[in-house]
């Protein structure tokens, strides 16, 4: 084991290759929080960038979330050996529910998510959560751009309800949310607004048959009334024999396929940015630039070719000066 | 009864063991199976590599039964086998090997051990979902209550619980818990009439520790609330069918490494917690062996602890009296005490909707319950003499041997295995093998059906082991049991501290937390020393990867690479480390983590230690290694020095 840090845009240039074995090294160098690492990571999503790629990076990035014990895990050992019979290459970003204790962490989520050892095309990393229970921690959305490059569809699993959704949706294209029948609080939340619409719901355990029917008839019922009818709502099936799997495949897809790409990375990006800002500069970093509303509507103002790093160099500057 | 556990190799060397252990006034039979059959692998599935015929005999087939019995009188013959995720198999292949020796099934008298809860708890030989493995359970017990009268089908099992760490009145609790399911899903399956030999049939495999007044407490206590169970959950009318029967196995947790000759004391002590007072005696003793901590015991070992049984039973006056705690007010108290506590938990297990149900939860306070226990070893709170506490000793002649104390298993046995496995199948009629799984398969996608019949059918039929567990693997599922070491909350102490501060320090000169895989390669169950280590590795700051019991070595490389972690640890205690290391060398070579250093620990002796070293593995820890700290000390500092990161 080397303890040099890797060249940003060596890894970027292998990555835009399609070069999947890569992978290791670039969590290894995005996790890295030295400033050495940290000017690489910068140089790496930059190589990948839109500008340098002449468009937004291939791969579709899936949000899934849920409260836990829903059956993230199976349902996941589902869908990626679907994609993989439909012969995309999967990557998995699972963040870790479990909170930070004396400063270090059980990793058990890829325990859970069963594939073929010897597949070079899966690669699943167990991260963990920010500071926040199940929130982003930085490099989960610095290591999801950067394999958006190279993989055909990448994951990022996170659990809770109510706020896990919206940070997600931060960073992926299409979110899921998934949910089990009779649990009560996602309608609860849905119906209060607390939190935002997903893409598509995911109700799992369908071979509890009319359970899970009755489910998903609430969940479409309480839909109608907020007006979102886009959501599709699908009930899964991850115990032998399998259900619903492939539907919901095709529903990530179809979604994917209706979404205006550029607008929903760009925005990505730019509360990429700023998410990687308030790491290094805090709260008050954050009053300096007005506040978090502010900021956002600044950014939004800005060069849309501009990478991660080079926005964030604008708003440490529009905060601290040159 | 008077029996040892035993097995090995293969049929036929198992068979010759057997009869010389008969033939030195042993009176039943306790049959140890090899990982491979325990799980339902034939002896050439990758994941049977390094483990046959291991920590017990390796069975495939009828054939092999047929064999390991050989010249044994079963008609007479009281025969336990610890056997519980293929324990209607194995009673399948018992019944037809007893059809070949003209014994009618009914004449048929031992047990099965068949009991899963504790195998997702503790020792790890699982391979169905709960569901289906409480349904094979009921299955046996329902087929034998009625056609083989004289068979335990079931022994509801606290012994490895204590193994995992439980306290007494956990290991009560869990126990009755676990009876309440097995009750509650035959019940569903047999005529109400027959409930009262249901019940009468259930018997308990408990352990006793060397607390041994608490541990006889303990057993009154479950005598106690078994026969309150009996007459108030299942109407359980005479009194003798609601009688506590259970044989036991004393610890083998408080066994030691160190100074191992003391063991011997230890075992007399915990037989007597089991035999002291007539209410609460024990029908059946297995004693575990003085050199268990170090491997496999040979038969002057087994011999050893036959003789202590037998001086007990024949030269003291132990089973002179009636009840000698009959009218102790300690003793009552005590018994009160623990039938409280234990009331209290098992209303916890039933709020989270029983025993299946609340897998999750037991695994969770065992593992917390053995870190609680190992903490006090550490701290000197808890005693264990020559380990933690008068440790200095002259040279030991029991070990000082060519072979170091131990049974060494010839490494020719696993390709031997493999070849008779193999014409096995090329001989027999093959359409009759395709007709019996197709059954098979149908019956067991069928829950109203009881599976025997069908496996009995596939028995006679030549199937084999593994056979019959992938046609049931395929209508069930596959499962991974809980590791329970995820919600263990943080303990600390200064030394632990200290280590986090120097997990900090590496840490920080890395750039990313020091990351460490903690992996059990092969079939090993026994996880409870690779959770300890995950826990500690956690508690002081490390990012750890620990993805429970049966990787093969290509999925612990392919994690270890993916995760991209800084140091690898591995830990087996089947005693098949001389196999799987070096294989898991190579993948993480071919994985492209040829760099990432590794550590072993497990039951492995120094031989082998010093050629594991030779092929590249960082350091070997041994139950001698009992102190986590240093451990997790060497760990971090292996990780600054190869990141040349050091102090």
């Amino acid at each position: 084991m080397t303890h040099s840090v890797p060249d940003g845009r060596t890894l970027g240039a292998r990555l835009k290759q399609g070069d999947l074995d890569v992978a290791p090294a670039v969590l290894n160098l995005v996790e890295n929080r030295s400033p050495a690492a940290q000017e690489q990571t910068g140089a790496l999503l930059a190589a990948v960038s839109p500008a340098q790629l002449g468009r937004e990076a291939r791969a579709h990035i899936v949000g899934i979330t849920g409260p836990p014990g829903v059956g993230k895990s199976s349902l996941l050992s589902r869908l990626v050996a679907e994609w993989r019979g439909r012969g995309r290459s999967v990557a998995v970003l699972a963040v870790d529910p479990s909170s930070r204790r004396s400063g270090g962490s059980l990793l058990g989520d890829r325990a859970r998510i069963e594939t073929d050892p010897s597949d070079g095309a899966v690669f699943i990393r167990s991260t963990v959560a920010g500071t926040r229970l199940g929130g982003l921690a930085p490099a989960t959305r610095a290591a999801a751009s950067a394999l958006a490059a190279a993989f055909d569809v990448v994951v990022v699993e996170t659990v809770g309800v109510g706020q896990s959704e919206t940070e997600v949706a931060d960073v992926a294209d299409t979110v899921a949310v998934v949910v089990q029948p009779g649990a009560g609080d996602v309608l609860q939340f849905l119906k209060a607004g607390i939190m935002e619409i997903p893409d598509v719901l995911v109700v799992t355990k369908a071979d509890l048959h009319d359970i899970a029917r009755r489910a998903v008839a609430d969940l479409q019922a309480a839909l109608r009334a907020l007006g979102a009818t886009a959501t599709a709502v699908l009930a899964v099936s991850s115990v032998a024999p399998p259900t619903g799997i492939a539907e919901l495949a095709a529903a990530l897809e179809a979604h994917r396929a209706g979404l205006d790409l550029r607008r929903r990375r760009l925005r990505a990006r730019r509360m990429h940015a700023l998410e990687d800002f308030v790491t290094e500069y805090g709260e008050r970093g954050l009053r300096a630039l007005g506040g978090r509303r502010h900021a956002e509507r600044w950014l939004a103002e800005q060069d849309p070719d501009l990478d991660v790093a080079a926005l964030e160099h604008r708003l440490a500057e529009r905060a601290h000066g040159p | 009864m008077m029996r040892t556990y035993a097995g090995h190799s293969n049929a036929k060397r198992s068979n010759e063991l057997y009869r010389r252990n008969l033939a030195k006034g042993q009176t039943g039979l306790s049959v140890a199976f090899d990982l491979p059959t325990q799980t339902g692998y034939d002896p050439d599935h990758e994941l049977a590599r390094g483990e046959v015929g291991k920590v017990g005999v390796s069975i495939a087939h009828r054939g092999d039964m047929t064999a390991l019995l050989d010249g044994i009188p079963l008609d007479r013959m009281n025969t336990s086998m610890t056997i519980n995720a293929t324990a209607a198999w194995l009673l399948a292949l018992y019944i037809v090997a007893a059809e070949e020796h003209q014994v009618p099934e009914d004449k048929l008298q031992g047990t099965t051990q068949n009991d899963i809860l504790k195998e997702y708890l503790s020792r790890g030989t699982y391979a169905f979902p709960p569901g289906p493995s409480m349904r094979l359970i009921a299955d046996t017990i329902a087929y034998t209550v009625q056609r083989i009268p004289k068979w335990n089908p079931i022994n509801i099992c606290s012994y490895h619980l204590q193994e995992a760490g439980a306290t007494p009145v956990q290991e009560i609790a869990y126990a009755m818990s676990n009876a309440i399911a097995v009750l509650d899903a035959v019940r569903e399956r047999v005529d109400q009439a027959l409930m009262p030999s249901v019940f009468a049939r259930i018997s308990f495999f408990v352990n006793a520790g060397v607390r041994f007044i608490e541990e006889h407490a303990k057993l009154r206590a479950m005598a106690q609330l078994w026969d309150q169970l009996g007459r108030e959950r299942y109407g359980v009318e005479g009194e003798k069918h609601r009688r506590f029967r259970y044989g036991v196995q004393v610890n083998s947790l408080g066994l030691t490494e160190a100074q191992p000759e003391n063991n011997v004391y230890r075992i007399a002590l915990e037989a007597l917690a089991v035999t002291l007072g007539r209410d609460a005696r024990a029908r059946a003793i297995q004693l575990p062996a003085w050199n268990e901590a170090l491997g496999l015991p040979r038969p002057w070992d087994q011999q050893w602890s036959l003789r202590l049984q037998q001086v007990l039973a024949y030269e003291t006056d132990l089973l002179e009296y009636p009840d000698i705690f009959e009218g102790s007010k300690v003793m009552d108290g005590l018994v009160g005490e623990l039938v409280a506590g234990a009331r209290e938990e098992m209303a916890r297990v039933a709020e989270l909707g029983g025993a299946v149900d609340a897998v999750d939860y037991m695994k969770a306070s065992l593992v917390e319950s053995h870190r609680e226990r190992w903490r006090k070893i550490e701290a000197g709170e808890l005693t264990v003499v020559g380990m933690n506490r008068f440790t200095e000793s002259e040279p030991s002649p029991l070990t000082a041997g060519a072979d170091g104390g131990i049974l060494v298993v010839d490494p020719e046995v696993e390709a031997e295995q493999k070849a008779a496995v193999r014409s096995w199948r090329a001989e027999r009629g093959q359409a009759a093998v395709d007709e019996a799984l197709t059954v098979l398969a149908q019956v067991a996608r069928d829950p109203g059906e009881n599976i025997m019949p069908a496996t009995i059918a596939a028995a006679r039929a030549g199937v084999t082991t593994g056979e019959w567990a992938q046609t049931l693997r395929a209508a069930f599922g596959e499962y991974r049991a809980p590791t329970g070491v995820g919600e263990a909350p943080a303990v600390s102490s200064r030394e632990v501290a200290e280590l986090r501060d120097e997990v900090e320090r590496v840490s920080e000169a890395l750039g990313r937390r020091v990351k460490f895989l903690v992996g059990k390669p092969g079939l090993d169950g026994h996880s409870n020393g690779a959770e300890q280590i995950a826990v500690r590795a956690r508690d002081a700051g490390m990012d750890v990867v620990y993805e429970g019991i049966r990787l093969t070595p290509n999925q612990i490389a392919t994690s270890a690479a993916q995760e991209g972690v800084h140091v690898v640890g591995l830990s087996i205690l089947s005693g098949s480390h001389r196999e799987l290391i070096p294989a898991v060398l190579e993948a993480l070579r071919d994985a492209g983590a040829r760099d990432v250093p590794v550590v072993v620990g497990g039951i492995i002796p120094e031989s082998d230690a010093a050629a594991l070293r030779e092929l590249g593995v960082a350091a070997v820890y041994t139950p001698k290694d009992w102190d986590l700290n240093a451990m997790m000390r060497d760990i971090v500092g292996l990780v600054a020095e190869r990141a040349a990161v050091g102090a």
